[in-house]
Parts: structure tokens; sequence; C-alpha cells
């Protein structure tokens, strides 16, 4: 029996097709858009500016954090309506370390974060221990969150809670977090968070450089988890996958523990979401409680349903659609969007259960027949 | 798996008893002749006594038939066996060595015992070829899934059992969704996969349900064929299929075994007659 | 004699209203009022002593009367104390006119009173009221004089408890008592009233013997060692109260979780779908009570405490309407898809939340307390039972014995409880499982309605006030077993109290996260809740 090397199998499961997408992708998101932004001068016409590429970075973060949902719920069948605390968890420990980037130019020019200043605390807490530190800041951003998902997933699925109730227990856990980081005592900045962000490894947040730097870079981790999660789900893992979610006891009864396998899916799709919020953070530069809150978390699971579920692409193309609808709402009707958004829930679980890349699919079949 | 190891431990199994390797692979002891001991195993169901001090012993090589009214029982044993209910009270062995009630569905699975359900399930978002790829009896860890890749020995594995259990030709062949098969044709699915386990010991519940008098004689050849190197115990209705079957017989009635021998035997028992048609 | 009485701004209250006896007719006194000529009177003040002695029983010491107008702040002090030592109905007519200012010196000027003079009348004056005939008026003045008696209430607080057979009153009564006791110089007298605070348990009563306990304190050892027993006692029986009195607010957050669970239990037991709206219902329920009780200021002012118990059924039929509005429209559509169906409802609350600011504005609105509800009970030291929190709890105990009547009695009920069993058997013996599915989810929707106007009535009404009970609530649903009303109830009241518990011992947070974690290990145990349903076919 020949074996097929691993890289060569990892690039199948991807079509060609898939791969120029990519490339193309790529060259926009790292080269075009950059220096765009970059070298042409502002008052030039196709100048892009600082708030697209700010937009351009934010949506692609929720857009990894979308695949990572897809990965869970449209490919494991396991809806987490607390996706946001993983995100949320990944953006606090990065914006720990830049918290302490900002060294004494904060307001109370001391060596602590001014909010600890203000609390009237004379030294850091255990757990900042080390957040200065880029590398070990980098690695707690996948440690925390993995930590967590693993701990929380072992008990949610050891007990076999599946279903609404698994939902509805990620909510509460989220909600719960939220609680906790609102409290000045827990160390995290209370209901403001940290901001007011200085630089990353000694160069400046706020500079066009670095702000490209960070738009690239998200680029980068997106096609990476896009081609990671086709790999896993062409992979035999996924179709064990699919199976648990069609039945899983009959998997059980095939000598497989399902256990490990939801549980490695969510751990993994927690580190990602974890990514994606310590690359938002720098770019939007603030993170606080709320983004742990309930309807935050829900929100993701539209963007996935919106874009196409258990297609991988759809996700991205749904996050894209919902942001870019919300910046444009918020900006011209306010009162309007919460509606919008409503009705969107209904509809397209009502209307479009395979969401918008299932619409272009029918279309596509009409034609042909 | 690993095919010299395992045919290592086919033939210690005959060697005698062993005690401290019970999750090796492929390793139940046979030594008494006997595959599956259950000794008086109750459950209850809020005081409904779905098992009531169940005896039942089956044979290595054997095919037993189990019939019985409804609520007798026959599929909560099935649960039982495979670690979906556990007993309140009893002992159930695989071998003379496997504590069956110490195991998870999946390790149990793992063990050796292969089910088929009443009502069929496969996977119906999965291709024909990929609900049998997943049930073919391999490394089945989440952490080997990742780099899993099928050989090309698996591979006519695979293509062999499609042609048993008929699935190969027709319109999509072994890549049609499984959603889209017939009922008798999901049958036929369930058993192939439970063929791709290589169990040795497989239960089935009520397997020739919506299965044409056509197909039901070729399930039972098949069944035929496989006692002697597999354990079968099979859970029917259907009196002329169990005559196909020829088996020993096991009459369940409230929890317990009322009856056992050849199918004329029983028929003709009084206590048999009774529980059926009533006083 | 009446029109040599002069009064300035009001008559004083006696002059109207307690002159029975005085054989001067209520007539003329209210005409001299306005007399120009009554100005120029003087020698009021002896004249008024004789009016006041026809009038009442006693007498009070001419001499005091003209003390009280005396220069120094200290002989007016005295006189009123000696005033009201005398404790008869006079003094209490004096005093009273002397604080309300209508009551003017012998030479027709104004009594000066100082501040301290103030705080020792206001003393003199609860202690008078302490024999008064209305019980209300005596437990107020007695409650009045807990924070702050001196030695010479004393004998007067002796006097009243004598006479006082309330026993709320005369616990009361006992406190002050002790409390004025203490600065007494004698240890013996001391030492009684010691011993008697330790009978009367308040935190007053804390407060005033924990000093007690030190050298600096009290120098007697024997009222020493007292002090610390009684302390022992009283801190022991207000554990209890505050024990008590966490179980309340355990059972009161607890019914309004049962009669938020309660509807989510039907609508989850019978259509397997979590309605994440459900929370919102809650608001219409309370939006709906807030409605009423804005018709009932405008057009029914007289009957304004009523408004609660109209809103009853409006908020009922509001939310149930709602419900089966959201039945129809949507979630019927979405059957056997239950997660997308709580992604759907969620939107839907999303409108309604949105809704809700539209028409309501985003701010809370104000909704007040009936008077009837205002107030509690005092059952024990440190232990009062709100009127409202009662209210609500005898509200959803009414509420649990209708909907047990409705699933257990009728037809209604047994196709509710049939379908929740088994549904495609319950279709197939001819139940209209649709119609079933759209009338549990009214009247799961008119419960949650219901929950809305108890809600409204302890806590804030706003668009966003359902958001936080649906997790509760389907926790509720967790603990207690898909369709099992005990569980239910069980579960929501034990949560309750366990949440009140934990939020004494540690604070609301760790107690939220402290319950979502019970929560998880009690599933680890009993995956089917509380009151399991048992057998092969609940797991498929």
């Amino acid at each position: 029996m020949t074996r097929t090397p691993f890289v060569i199998r990892f690039c199948n499961a991807t079509p060609k097709s898939g791969w120029i997408a990519l490339g193309i992708f790529a060259a926009i998101a790292m080269l075009l858009l950059p220096a765009l932004h970059l070298v042409l001068p502002p008052e030039h016409p196709l100048h892009v500016s600082a708030y697209v590429i700010t937009l351009g970075g934010k949506i692609m973060c929720y857009a990894i954090v979308a695949v990572a949902m897809d990965l869970i719920w449209g490919h494991a069948g396991i809806l987490s309506l607390g996706h946001g605390l993983f995100f949320a968890l990944g953006g606090y420990v990065f914006g720990m370390y830049l918290m302490r980037q900002i060294g004494r130019d904060g307001s109370y020019q001391s060596d602590l974060p001014d909010f600890m200043v203000f609390l009237d605390w004379k030294e850091l807490p255990w757990y900042w221990a080390g957040s200065d530190s880029f590398l070990w800041s980098l690695a707690l951003v996948l440690i925390v969150p993995a930590l967590i998902a693993y701990v929380f997933g072992y008990f949610a699925f050891r007990s076999r809670i599946k279903g609404v109730y698994f939902s509805i227990i990620t909510q509460a856990l989220t909600f719960a977090a939220m609680l906790l980081f609102f409290r000045n005592e827990t160390g995290f900045g209370g209901n403001n968070g940290f901001t007011d962000f200085k630089r990353i490894l000694g160069y400046g947040v706020t500079t066009p450089e670095m702000r490209v730097t960070l738009f690239a870079l998200t680029a980068l981790v997106l096609m990476a988890t896009l081609l990671l999660g086709r790999y896993l789900v062409t992979a035999k893992f996924g179709r064990v996958l699919a199976a648990i979610r069609d039945s899983e006891s009959r998997v059980m009864f095939l000598g497989y523990n399902p256990l490990h396998y939801k549980l490695a899916i969510w751990t993994l799709s927690a580190m990602l979401c974890a990514v994606a919020g310590a690359l938002y953070v720098p770019q939007v530069g603030i993170i606080n409680p709320g983004e742990m809150s309930p309807a935050n978390s829900i929100e993701i699971a539209i963007w996935v349903a919106v874009g196409g579920r258990g297609t991988l692409i759809g996700p991205v193309i749904g996050a894209a659609i919902v942001n870019l609808s919300k910046s444009y709402f918020t900006m011209a009707f306010p009162e309007y969007w919460l509606f919008f958004l409503g009705a969107l829930f209904v509809g397209v679980t009502l209307w479009l259960p395979d969401g918008v890349v299932g619409l272009w699919k029918r279309i596509q079949a009409r034609r042909v027949a | 798996m690993n095919a010299v190891t395992e045919n290592r431990h086919d033939q210690e199994w005959l060697g005698g008893t062993s005690i401290g390797h019970l999750k090796r692979h492929g390793e139940v002891d046979l030594s008494h002749r006997v595959i599956l001991y259950l000794e008086d195993i109750s459950v209850s169901f809020d005081g409904f006594k779905a098992l009531n001090n169940l005896h039942l012993t089956i044979d290595a090589g054997e095919l037993r038939c189990i019939i019985g009214p409804n609520g007798a029982g026959k599929t909560t044993m099935m649960d039982v066996i495979t670690g979906k209910t556990r007993s309140d009270a009893g002992r159930c062995f695989f071998g003379q060595t496997i504590d069956l009630s110490t195991l998870s569905e999946a390790e149990i699975a793992h063990a050796g015992i292969g089910r088929k359900f009443q009502k069929p399930t496969i996977f119906e978002n999965l291709s024909v070829f990929e609900n049998l790829e997943l049930a073919l009896k391999t490394d089945k860890r989440a952490r080997v899934s990742l780099f899993a890749w099928l050989g090309d020995d698996q591979r006519d594995k695979i293509t062999d059992t499609l042609k048993q259990i008929r699935l190969d030709k027709g319109v999509g062949g072994a890549d049609r969704p499984a959603g889209l098969l017939s009922h008798g044709q999901k049958q036929w699915l369930e058993i192939g996969m439970l063929l791709m386990q290589d169990p040795k010991l497989l239960l089935l519940d009520e397997p020739v349900a919506g299965m044409t008098d056509d197909e039901t004689e070729r399930t039972a050849e098949l069944f035929k064929s496989l006692a002697g190197k597999h354990s079968l115990v099979v859970v029917e209705h259907d009196m002329a299929f169990i005559e196909q079957l020829g088996g020993k017989v096991t009459v369940l009635h409230e929890g317990a075994v009322l009856a056992e021998g050849d199918l004329a035997t029983v028929q003709n028992d009084e206590r048999v007659i009774e529980v059926y048609l009533g006083r | 004699m009446a029109e040599r009485l002069r009064l300035r701004r009001v008559p004083f209250r006696l002059g109207t209203a307690r002159r029975r006896n005085c054989g001067v007719s209520r007539r003329a006194t209210s005409a001299d009022f306005s007399r120009p000529e009554m100005k120029t009177m003087r020698h009021l003040f002896i004249t008024l002593f004789c009016w006041l002695s026809f009038s009442a029983h006693a007498a009070v010491d001419p001499a005091l009367l003209a003390q009280l107008a005396a220069e120094e702040s200290d002989d007016k002090i005295a006189a009123i104390q000696a005033i009201a030592a005398s404790a008869d109905p006079a003094a209490l007519q004096i005093l009273q006119s002397l604080s309300a200012g209508t009551l003017t010196a012998p030479d027709g000027g104004e009594i000066m009173l100082n501040n301290r003079i103030r705080a020792e009348l206001a003393n003199a004056l609860a202690g008078l009221r302490l024999v008064d005939a209305d019980p209300a008026v005596r437990r107020a003045a007695a409650q009045e004089l807990q924070s702050n008696v001196g030695l010479e209430m004393a004998p007067l607080l002796a006097r009243a408890l004598e006479k006082e057979s309330d026993a709320e009153i005369h616990a009361l009564l006992t406190a002050a008592y002790a409390q004025a006791s203490l600065t007494s110089p004698d240890p013996a007298v001391r030492l009684a009233a010691v011993t008697a605070l330790g009978a009367s348990p308040s935190r007053s009563a804390r407060n005033l013997l924990l000093p007690l306990t030190t050298a600096s304190g009290e120098p007697d050892k024997g009222v020493r060692s007292a002090a610390s027993q009684s302390l022992k006692a009283v801190e022991a029986k207000l554990a209890i109260g505050e024990t008590l009195g966490r179980i309340f607010t355990g059972l009161s957050l607890g019914s309004i979780l049962l009669l938020a669970a309660l509807g989510l239990a039907i609508t989850y037991g019978v259509m397997g779908v979590i309605n994440m709206a459900h929370g919102e219902l809650l608001m219409v329920g309370a939006y709906a009570t807030y409605a009423v009780q804005g018709l009932f200021r405008t057009y029914l002012p007289g009957w304004v405490d009523a408004y609660v118990i109209a809103a009853i059924p409006v908020a009922f039929f509001a939310a149930a309407a709602v419900g089966i509005l959201l039945e129809r429209t949507v979630i019927r559509h979405l059957y056997g898809r239950p997660l997308e169906t709580l992604l759907a409802t969620w939107g839907l609350s999303l409108i309604l939340i949105q809704a809700a600011r539209v028409i309501f504005g985003a701010q809370n609105v104000e909704l007040a307390n009936p008077s009837w509800m205002s107030g509690g009970v005092t059952l024990m030291a440190g232990l009062v039972l709100p009127w409202n929190r009662i209210a609500i709890i005898g509200f959803s105990l009414f509420v649990l014995a209708l909907v047990w009547l409705l699933m257990n009695r009728t037809r209604l009920g047994m196709f509710v409880r049939a379908v929740t069993q088994n549904r495609p058997m319950a279709g197939c013996v001819g139940v209209p499982t649709a119609r079933i599915d759209t009338l549990a989810f009214g009247l799961g929707a008119g419960i949650a309605g219901l929950g809305g106007v108890a809600l409204s009535q302890i806590a804030n009404v706003g668009p966003d006030m359902g958001q936080g009970y649906i997790v509760d609530s389907f926790m509720v649903v967790v603990l207690g077993g898909v369709g099992q009303l005990a569980g239910a109830v069980w579960a929501a009241l034990g949560l309750g109290v366990v949440t009140k518990f934990l939020e004494g011992w540690s604070g609301a947070v760790i107690a939220k996260i402290a319950v979502l974690v019970f929560i998880i290990v009690f599933i680890q145990k009993r995956p089917q809740g509380l009151f399991a349903l048992k057998g092969r076919f609940v797991e498929s």
C-alpha cells in the first residue's frame, strides 16, 4: 500500500479554484491595499483610507471567528452561543501585553496600567506575570482559551449535553464571564476594559505601517484558517464529525468515542476565535466586557447562517455582509439596525437555510438545468 | 489495524484464561466456548421491570434468535449488552474476562460487539461509501483520524462489502447520499456497516423489517454464512425468517427467559402459546 | 375663657378637635380666631392653663408652663422633661402645640426653640404618644424612641410598659427602656437593662451591647459579662432572622423564575424548542401592566390601587397574543430544527426589544406599587417581609395551581401532555397537533406575561428587562426535567433560594457562576433533571 505524503494530501484538500481565489485574495490584501494606503497621498482618488483598512481588518477578524464557528456548528452540529467569550479572552490576553507596552506613558505615569493605579493597587496581580513578554502573551492567547474550552467541553460533552442544552449553557458561560469581567476586582479594567494602546514590540500601534502589517497578518491568518478548516473537513476526522452530527449513538456503537472528536474541534474552534480576538484588539484599539455579551456571541451564528453553514467560505461572506450592513445602518439609521438584524435572524432561518452560498448553488443548478 | 498481531491473538484466545489485558485489541477469552454471559440482569424504569433476573449465554459461533411479545425486554437487553443502559443488578461478561458493565459504548464496540438498531441508523448526510468507511475496523482515535488515509486493501474491502449488500450499482452508486436510500437498502447498508466492523458478536434488532421476501431470504443466507466465524443474536418477529435461520430460539417474556430450544419445540411450548395468544 | 385664647397661624389641634368637656362651643372658638382685638390680649398663658385644666383630667403645673418661656434653654428643657414626665393628655397637647409653634409665651412673644430643645421636645412627644389610645400611634412612637432615648425617659417608658398589651409594641418598648436605663449610673439598673436587651433582638440592641463588652465601655464586670452573653443571644437570633429573610427573598425570586419557567417548560415540552424571545414576553406583560396603570391614572384615579388586578388578564392576553403571532408566523415553520429556532426567536426578541424602545422609549418606565402592596410584615427582628414579595409568591402559587388544573383536569391539558410525550402518536389518535402547538405556545406566552406583571412590582420595567431571564428559566427547566410541573417548582424555588444565599455569601457574580457550575455538575449526574422520566423512549 502506498501512502500519499501529508503535504500533498493537505494541498489536495482544497481544489484548484480555491487556491487561485486564495492567491488573488492574498495579492489584494497583502500587497495592493497596503500599497494604496501607504504609498499614495491621502488626496489621491485611489488612496485607501485608514478607516477602510481598519474596517477591513476588523471584518477579517470576524471572518476568522465565523469560520471557527462554522467548524463547530456547520460541520459538527454543535451550536455554541458562547464563542464571543473565546474571542474576548484572546483579545484580553493580548490586551494585557498592550497595556504593559504603554509603560509609563499612561495618565498616571506609573509602571502599572492606569486602571490599577486608579484602584490603588500597588503591584500587578499574579496572573499578569509575564504579560510584558510578547512571546509569552502569544502563547497565552492560545493556551488560556484552549484550557477553558477544553475543561468546559470535557464536562459538557462527557455528560452528552447537546442541542439546545449545550447552546444555552454556552450562553450562560459567556454571560457569567461577562459579569466577572465587569467587576473591577477581577483585574481587567472593569467595564472600561483596556484601551489607549501605544505600542507593539516598541512600534507605534496607530502608525500606518503597523496598521497595514496587522491588516496583512489578519488576512494571512484568515487564509490559514480556511486551509486548515478545509483540510480538517475533508480528512476522515471531518467525516466522523459529520457522522456525529447525524447520529451520535451510531458513531459510538461503531467504536468511536465522540467525546474526543467533539472536544478536539471545540477546542480548536475556541483557539481560532482567540487568535482573531488578539488580532482584533490592536486594530480596534479597545477591548471591554461588552465583547462577551450573549448578544455578540449569537450574532456570530447569524454571520455563519447568512453565508451558509458547512461551507467554510460562506461564513466569511456572511461576516462581511452582516458587518458591512451594520456599519452602514448604525451610521445611517441607528434605530433600525436592531429591526434589520432581527429580521435577518428570522428571514435567513426561514427562507435561506443554506445561506448565500446555498442560494448561489441553487441559482447555478437552475441555470444548468 | 495490524494484521499480524491480530492473528497472533486469534491463536492465543484458544490458549486459556488470561486476565489483565482487557483492552488489547481483538482479544476475547473464549476458553469456555461462550462469548456472552448475562447473569441475573435486572433493569427497572420507575418501578417497571424491563429485565427481571435475565439469564442468557451465547456460545461462540452460535446463531441465536430471540423472540418475545412487545415489552418483553428484547431491546433493553441489547441496550444493556452495548452499554447504552446500565443494569441495576447482575453481571454481563463478554468472553471470560471482559466485564461489559465497566466499559463505555465505544469501548464495547471496540471489544468486538456490533449492533444493528431496530430503526436503521445510518449517516444520512454521508455517502454510502463513507458510511462503510467509517465503520471499517481500524484505529478510531480522533488523533489518528486527522491523518488517516484509506489504503488500497481497505478500499478493496469496502468495494467487496458494497457488492455483497448490492449497493454498488444504481443511480450514483456508492457515492449517493445514504439518506436517499429506501428503507430496505438502509437496512442492508447498516448490515454492511456491521460487516465492516468485523465484530465477534453481532446484535441484530429486527434486521429484515421493511425488506422484500427476496431480500429477507438473502439476509438469512448471509447470516447463516456468518455464523461459525461470528456469533449472532437476532431479534425478530418474522417467524418465517427465524425458521430460515434455523438456530436455537430463546423466548423472552416480562424481562426473563420463558423458553429455549429449537423453533418447533418452542412453538409447541404451552407457556409460549399462552403468552403469545393470551388465555 | 376661649375669647382670650390667642392662636397664631393655625389653631392648635386641640382647639378644634378635642374640646369635648370644655363647655365652650366650637362655633365660638372658630369665630374668635380672626377677631382683631384678640391680638391685644395678654395673660394668655395662664388662661390657657385654666382652660386646659378644665379640658383635661389631670393637671399640669402652671409653673412649668411658665418655665417653657424661660430665657435659658436648659430651663426650657427641664420644663419639657417635667411636663412629659407627668404623662397626661394635657401635657401632650401643650408639647404638640409648642412643637408646632402655635403656643405663645405669657407675654405674647414667640417661644424660641433651638435644635437642642427641638430634639428634646421630639423625644418627649414620642414618650407621651406612647400612651395614646391608638396602637398605630404607640407603635410609631416606640419606633421613634428606638434610636435615641435618654435616662429621663425611663420612668415614662416603665409606665408605658405596664399598660402596653400589644406584644410587638411591648418588645419595642422593652428595647427603648433598656436603652434608657443603660445610661443609669446604678450598675444594677444597667444589668437589668442588658439582660432585657438580650431578650429583644434587634440591630440597635446589638449596637448598644457591643461597646458594653469592653472595659472602656462598661466599668462593671458583672454587667460586662451579662452584656456579652446578651450579645451572643441577640446575634444568634439576628442570624436566624437574616437566614429566614434570605430564604424569603430567595422564594420570591424563585417564584418569578417559576412564572418565567412554567411557560418555557410548556413550550419546550410540547414543541422541543427554546423560545429565546420568552424573556421579551415577560417584558410585554410588564409593559401591559404599565399601560393599564396609565389608563387607571387617567380614567379611574380613584381605583388606581386596583390596576394590578386589572393588569393580570390584560398582560396574559397581550403576551399570549404576541406568542401566538410568533408561533404562527415563524416558529411553526421551523419545526424539527431546534437550533435554527433558537436563532430565529433570538431575532424576534431583538425586534420586540426595539419595538418596545420605539413605543415606550429607551428609558425604564415608572410603575408604582399599589398602596396595599407597600410596607411589609415584621415577623421578628431583622425580618421584614415586604407585601409586594408576599403578593408575588401568592400570585405564582395561584398561577401554578391554575396551570396544574389546566394540564391535569382539562382536555386541552391532556392533549398538551399527549403531544409532549409522543407527537406522532398523538397526531395519529386525532389530536390536532398544530392547533395544540399554537394554543400551548399562547398559554406559555400568557404565563410569561403574568410573570411580567409580577416582575413589574419588584424590578425595573425597561426594554431589555427580559434578557436576563431566558438563561435562568432554562436552567429551571433543565433542573426540573422537561414536562415536569413538580420538578419546575422545586427547581425554581431551590434555584432562587440557593442564588440568594450565595449572593449574601459571595456577591452576585460569583453566585451566578457557582449556580452555573452546579448545574453543569448536576447534569453530569442526572441528565434528565430532578424528576426524570426513565425508559428507553426518553433518549430517542
